[in-house]
C-alpha cells in the first residue's frame, strides 16, 4: 500500500502564516509540470511497488493548474504505476479558483476528493491572513462542490487567530455545520519562523496567539466534533465514520509514499528523501539529470520515535502488539517503562491492548510522545 | 661544600597575559636548559586546562645554569600560580625566593594583579627587577608605563629593563640583572635542616613529589625527615633538583630548591608552607608563615543521575589525590539526593574542579549555589565558633548571637571614565572604599574592603561589562567581620528545595529573593501543571512568581516533510529533559540550581 504526492509550488498570493514551499511567480508553471512528469518517469522504476492507493495533488495551490496540466500529471501517474481503481485522488483547491464547470471537469479527470483551503468564514480573518478569497466564496464553493457531485471532500479551518475569542471560533464551526463536510481539518494557527506573521508578531503589530485561548478552542473543537458525530481521529483531522483521509493516513501509519515536485518528501519505509525546496534549483536538477534532493537513513531509534510521534497524534494511539512486532520486545518494554509515570497521572490511557492519549491531554501529544522516545547515547 | 654564592632563586610576577610564560620560555632557551627539540610553547603550563585558559593554575619550579662572565650560576625559577584563588601558594613560592622579575606589559601598563603580587613580594623583602615587556608592540607606551613603574616601586628609570619576550630582546640584560641584583641566598649548610614546602605535585606512579626550598642545613637521600607542622615523618626515598626533568642528587643543600619523594600517596598529607627538618638533630623551630589553607567557597556537587553517587565519590577522591586544597564530605539533600559538599579555594578553583569532573571523569553533575564560610556564634556559647559552610547548617535566627563573614581587600584598576560605575558596583556589593589613586590622569587604582561573598555572586561579569573590559581586578583575603546574614529559602509548589537555599545579607534579601523567583521562572520550563515559585525567610514569604501550566505542546501539522524535522526537535527536547532533576514532580534544569549567580543577566 502506498501513496503518490505531487507538490505544485505556486500560489496566487502569499498567506501570512504559510511556510510551505511555493512561489507567486508563475511563468514557470508549464515547465514545472513537465519537470514533475519527468521526475515521475525517472523515479518510477525505483519507486514504490504494488498498488497506489492514493494520489494527492497538494501545494502550493494545485487548483491554479489548468485542467490539461492536471490531466497530464494524472495520466503520467496511471501510465507509470498500477493505480487502484478505487484509489483516493485528492486535489487541494482554494475557493477563489473554483467554479461549477471547473469542478465538474475535475470529476471527469478522475479527481474524487477535494481539500478546500477555506480557513475561515470571516472576511476580517481572511484578510488578516492575506487569503485570496472572501467569506462569500467560502460558502459558495461548498455549495458548488456538492452540486458538482463531490460527496468526498475536506475543508481546512484555522483557529487560534490573534484576538480570536472562543465565541468567534464557535461561530466558525457553526458556520461549517450546515455543509456537513465528511471530513475537515482544524489547525491551530502557528507562528512559523520567516513568515510575514512571525514578522508581525515580532514587531508587535499582531499579538501572538494566546496559548490559554488556543487550548480552549481545541477543547471546544473536541466537544463539538463529538456532538456532531465526527471522529477526531488525528490531532487536527476529523471525519465522519468511514470518511478518513486515505492519503494523509499513510503519513501517520508509516506507510511508503513517493513525493514529486520541489520540496516534496518521500519515504520508502527505510529512508526519507527530501526534494530541494526551490523552483529554479529543482528545474535545473531535472534538466541536468542531477538528483533532486537528499536522503536520510533512519536508525532503529528514529523509526521508533517517528512511530510514537505519529501514532500518538491518533485517537487510537498504537497497539502494544504492533509496537512489539515492529521493534521487538526490548524496545516495547523500554517504552512501557517510560510511559509508566504518565499512565499513573492519566496522561496516557490503555484499553484493549492499546496505548493512547485521552482527550484531556491530546493538546500535549508531542511532549508526551517525546517522553517515550529512545535516544542515541550521543543525542 | 657551599655553592650559595652562585645560586639565585627568583620568581616572575605579572598580571595575566603580560608575558610571564613567554619570558620564562626565553630564559630556558637562553640558558640552554631546553633544546630546540624540546621546545613547546609555554613549557611551564602543562595541565591541559592551564594551556586552554592561558593561566598557570599550579606552580612549578625549574633550574637553569647560566654563565655570566665566566662564572657558572645556578638559577631556580619558581613559577607562581596566576590566580588569587591560589594566593597562599603564591605567597609560599615568593617566600622561597630572594628576588622577583616584575613584568609589566608596555601597552597595558600596570594592572591589578601586578600590584597585588608586587605587595606580596615586597612583604617578603624580595629584590624587584622591573621588566617592561612587549616593547615591540606598536601600541606600547614605554614612557608612560615607565613612569607608572617608577611611581609604584620607587626605582630609578635605569633599573627598568626594556624587553620583548616574544622577540628575545632584553633577555641577556635580565639574566645579568638576576646575577648582579638578586642577592645570593643566606643560610648555613651545617645548621639543622630547615626546608620549606612550596608546592606538591601528584605523580600517579611515585605518589606525591614535594617541592621545597632549603633554608638551612641539607637534606640527604635516605634521611629520616619530619614535617614539622603535620608531624609526619618519612624517609627521603629520592631527592634531587628540578631541571627540565628531575635530576637525582645525593643531597640538596642550603639555598637550593629541590624535590623529594617518599611514597606519600595523597596530596592532602603534605601542606604547603610546612617545614621539613631532620628527625636526628632537628631544627628547634619551623619557618614562619605556615597556614593551613582553608577552602573559601563551598558548594554542593550532586550527580545528575542519582545512580552515579559512588562514581562521583571515586572521581572526587581521585581529584583530591593531586589537589590538596579540594575538600569534600558527603551531603544529602532532600531535593538532589546524595552528593558532596565541596570546599574550594575560590570560584576559579570551583570551575576547574567542575570541568575536570566533566572532562576527565565524564561525570554529569549539578553544582549548587556556592557560598563562603561563615563564623557563627550562638547565644548558648557566644565564645565558640560554629563554622557554617552550607545554608542548611545556618542556625535558627533566634539562637544566633552574632555571625561573621570573610572580607577581602580588592584592587581595581580602571580608566578614569569608569570610576563612577565601578564605585557604584562596589558599594552595591557592600564594599568600603579605602583608597583611590590616580596612576596617571587616565588610570585609577581603587582599593575596597569587600565581603568575599559578594565576589562570588556575579561580580566579575558585571565589572567587566560596566567597564567595557577596561578594569583589572585582584584581591587578597583579609579577616572575618560581623555581619547580618539571613537564609533565603526557595519553595517550589510549596515544598522547600534545600538545594536552592542561599545565605544573603539582610539588606539584599528582598531584592534577591525577588530576582531568584523571576530567574527561576525563566530557567524552569513550563510543565503540564502550574508551578508556584516562592522565596521565603523562615516562614515569611518575601517573593513569589507563578509559572503557568503548559497548555499546548503539539504542532498543528504533521505530514510528509514535517515528520523527520519534528522528530529531531522532540529528540533534542527529551535529551534536555534527561539532564533535568526531578524535585517533587517538577523538572528542574541543572542551571536553575545556579540561578542565584545569574540574577543580573
Ligand atoms: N608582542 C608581544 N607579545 C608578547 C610578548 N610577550 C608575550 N607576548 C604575548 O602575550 C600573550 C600572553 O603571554 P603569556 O606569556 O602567556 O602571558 P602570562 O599570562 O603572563 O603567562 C601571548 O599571546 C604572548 O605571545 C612580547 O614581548 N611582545
Ligand atoms: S494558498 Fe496555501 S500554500 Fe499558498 S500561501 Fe496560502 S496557505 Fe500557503
Ligand atoms: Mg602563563
Amino acid at each position: 500500500m502506498s501513496g503518490l504526492y505531487f507538490h505544485i509550488p505556486f500560489c496566487r498570493q502569499a498567506c501570512t502564516y504559510c511556510d510551505f514551499h511555493f512561489s507567486t511567480r508563475r511563468q514557470q508553471q508549464p515547465a514545472m509540470v513537465a519537470a514533475i512528469r519527468q521526475e515521475l518517469q525517472q523515479r518510477a522504476p525505483t519507486g514504490p511497488t504494488g498498488q497506489m492507493k492514493s494520489i494527492y495533488l497538494g501545494g502550493g495551490t494545485p487548483s491554479l493548474l489548468s485542467l490539461s496540466q492536471l490531466e497530464s500529471l494524472l495520466q503520467a501517474a496511471q501510465a507509470n504505476f498500477s493505480v487502484d481503481p478505487a484509489a483516493e485522488i485528492t486535489l487541494e483547491a482554494n475557493p477563489d479558483d473554483l467554479s461549477l464547470p471547473y469542478l465538474k471537469q475535475l470529476r471527469q479527470l478522475g479527481v474524487n476528493r477535494l481539500s478546500i483551503g477555506l480557513q475561515s468564514f470571516d472576511d476580517s480573518h481572511l484578510q488578516l491572513m492575506n487569503r485570496a478569497h472572501n467569506a462569500r466564496q467560502s460558502r459558495q464553493c461548498l455549495e458548488w462542490i456538492r452540486a458538482a457531485g463531490f460527496d468526498n471532500f475536506t475543508v481546512d479551518l484555522i483557529y487560534g487567530m490573534p484576538r480570536q475569542s472562543p465565541k468567534h471560533w464557535e461561530g466558525q464551526l457553526a458556520a461549517l455545520a450546515p455543509f456537513k463536510p465528511p471530513h475537515f481539518s482544524a489547525y491551530a494557527l502557528t507562528v512559523e519562523p520567516r513568515t510575514v506573521l512571525a514578522h508581525q508578531v515580532a514587531r508587535g503589530t499582531l499579538p501572538a496567539p494566546e496559548e490559554e485561548t488556543v487550548a480552549a478552542h481545541f477543547d471546544y473543537l473536541q466537544q463539538w466534533a463529538a456532538a456532531q458525530g465526527y471522529e477526531h481521529y488525528e490531532l487536527s483531522n476529523l471525519a465522519l465514520p468511514g470518511c478518513r483521509a486515505v492519503h494523509n493516513s499513510a503519513y501517520w501509519q508509516g506507510q511508503p509514499y513517493l513525493g514529486l515536485g520541489p520540496g516534496a518528501h518521500s519515504f520508502d519505509g527505510k529512508q526519507r528523501y527530501a526534494n530541494v525546496a526551490s523552483n529554479p534549483r529543482y528545474l535545473k536538477a531535472i534538466q541536468e539529470g542531477q538528483p533532486t534532493g537528499t536522503s536520510e537513513w533512519l536508525r532503529p531509534e528514529d523509526h521508533l520515535n517517528e512511530y510514537l510521534m505519529t501514532r500518538l497524534r491518533l485517537d487510537e494511539g498504537f497497539a502494544w502488539a504492533d509496537l512489539t512486532e515492529r521493534f521487538g520486545s526490548r524496545w516495547a518494554q523500554f517504552v512501557r517503562r517510560e510511559a509508566q509515570k504518565h499512565l499513573k497521572a492519566g496522561r496516557f490511557q490503555e484499553a484493549a491492548g492499546r496505548l493512547f492519549i485521552p482527550a484531556a491531554w491530546r493538546f500535549h501529544s508531542d511532549g508526551l510522545a517525546a517522553e517515550l522516545f529512545a535516544l542515541q547515547p550521543t543525542a | 661544600m657551599n655553592k650559595m654564592d652562585t645560586l639565585r632563586n627568583f620568581c616572575i610576577i605579572a598580571h595575566i597575559d603580560h608575558g610571564k610564560s613567554t619570558l620564562a620560555d626565553r630564559l630556558l632557551e637562553n640558558t640552554k636548559t631546553i633544546s630546540d627539540r624540546e621546545k613547546k610553547d609555554q613549557l611551564l603550563d602543562d595541565m591541559d586546562l592551564e594551556r586552554e585558559r592561558g593561566i598557570t593554575i599550579k606552580s612549578h619550579a625549574i633550574q637553569m645554569l647560566h654563565d655570566q662572565d665566566g662564572v657558572e650560576y645556578t638559577f631556580n625559577l619558581i613559577d607562581t600560580p596566576g590566580h588569587v584563588d591560589f594566593s597562599y601558594e603564591v605567597s609560599r613560592a615568593i617566600a622561597a625566593c630572594e628576588g622577583a622579575l616584575l613584568i609589566v606589559d608596555a601597552a597595558q601598563g600596570i594592572q591589578a594583579q601586578t600590584i597585588s603580587n608586587l605587595y606580596l613580594a615586597l612583604e617578603h623583602d624580595l629584590e624587584i627587577i622591573p621588566v617592561l615587556n612587549k616593547i615591540d608592540l606598536p601600541s606600547a607606551q614605554p614612557e608612560e608605563v615607565t613612569d607608572q613603574i617608577i611611581d609604584l616601586i620607587g626605582c630609578k628609570k635605569e633599573d627598568i629593563i626594556l624587553a620583548s619576550a616574544k622577540e628575545g630582546k632584553g633577555v641577556a640584560d635580565i639574566l645579568s640583572a638576576i646575577v648582579h641584583r638578586i642577592p645570593a641566598p643566606e643560610g648555613h649548610a651545617e645548621a639543622p635542616l630547615q626546608a620549606m614546602v612550596f608546592d606538591s605535585i601528584f605523580n600517579p606512579y611515585r605518589g606525591i613529589e614535594v617541592l621545597f626550598r632549603v633554608f638551612n642545613g641539607h637534606i640527604k637521600q635516605g634521611q629520616k625527615v619530619r614535617f614539622m607542622n603535620t608531624g609526619h615523618t618519612y624517609e627521603a626515598e629520592e631527592l634531587g633538583v628540578l631541571k627540565l626533568k628531575q635530576d637525582k642528587q645525593e643531597a640538596v643543600y642550603a639555598g637550593n630548591v629541590g624535590y623529594l619523594t617518599s611514597g606519600i600517596k595523597e596530596a592532602k598529607e603534605v601542606k604547603v608552607g610546612d617545614t621539613i627538618t631532620a628527625v636526628e638533630n632537628p631544627a628547634d623551630k619551623a619557618i614562619g608563615g605556615f597556614e593551613d589553607v582553608k577552602p573559601m567557597v563551598f558548594a554542593g556537587i550532586f550527580p545528575v543521575d542519582t545512580d552515579e553517587y559512588e562514581e562521583l565519590r571515586n572521581a572526587i577522591e581521585k581529584l583530591q589525590l593531586n589537589d590538596a586544597s579540594l575538600t569534600f564530605e558527603p551531603e544529602s539533600s532532600a531535593a538532589l539526593g546524595f552528593g558532596f559538599r565541596c570546599g574550594f579555594l575560590g570560584m576559579l578553583h570551583m570551575e576547574i574542579i567542575q570541568e575536570r569532573l566533566e572532562r576527565e571523569f565524564k561525570m554529569s553533575v549539578i553544582t549548587t549555589v556556592p557560598n563562603v564560610s561563615y563564623h557563627a556564634y550562638l547565644k548558648s556559647d557566644p565564645e565558640k565558633l560554629v563554622l557554617v559552610t552550607n545554608p542548611t547548617e545556618f542556625p535558627e535566627p533566634s539562637e544566633l548571637d552574632h555571625i561573621k563573614e570573610p572580607y577581602i581587600r580588592a584592587q581595581i584598576i580602571t580608566k578614569a571614565d569608569f570610576v563612577g560605575p565601578v564605585m557604584n558596583l562596589c558599594i552595591e556589593k557592600r564594599g568600603d572604599l579605602k583608597n583611590q589613586v590616580y596612576l596617571t590622569s587616565e588610570r585609577v587604582e581603587l582599593t575596597f574592603d569587600m565581603p568575599l561573598a559578594e565576589i562570588v555572586f556575579d561580580f566579575y561579569d558585571r565589572l567587566k561589562s560596566l567597564s567595557r573590559g577596561y578594569a583589572s581586578f585582584d584581591y587578597t583575603p583579609m579577616d572575618y567581620r560581623e555581619t547580618d546574614m539571613v537564609k533565603v529559602d526557595v519553595l517550589i509548589n510549596g515544598d522547600q528545595v534545600d538545594a536552592l537555599s542561599a545565605l544573603i545579607h539582610r539588606s539584599n534579601a528582598y531584592d534577591i529573593g525577588k530576582k531568584i523567583c523571576s530567574k527561576l521562572k525563566e530557567l524552569i520550563p513550563r510543565q503540564q501543571f502550574m508551578i508556584a515559585l516562592q522565596a521565603a525567610i523562615g516562614a515569611k514569604v518575601i517573593a513569589r512568581e507563578t509559572l503557568s501550566a503548559l497548555r499546548k505542546d503539539v504542532t498543528a501539522k504533521c505530514y510528509g516533510g514535517d515528520i523527520s524535522r519534528k522528530r529531531k526537535l522532540l529528540e533534542k527536547q527529551k535529551a534536555g529533559k534527561k539532564k533535568m532533576r526531578q524535585v517533587g514532580n517538577v523538572e528542574i534544569p541543572q542551571k536553575a540550581f545556579l540561578a542565584v549567580l545569574q540574577l543580573n543577566d
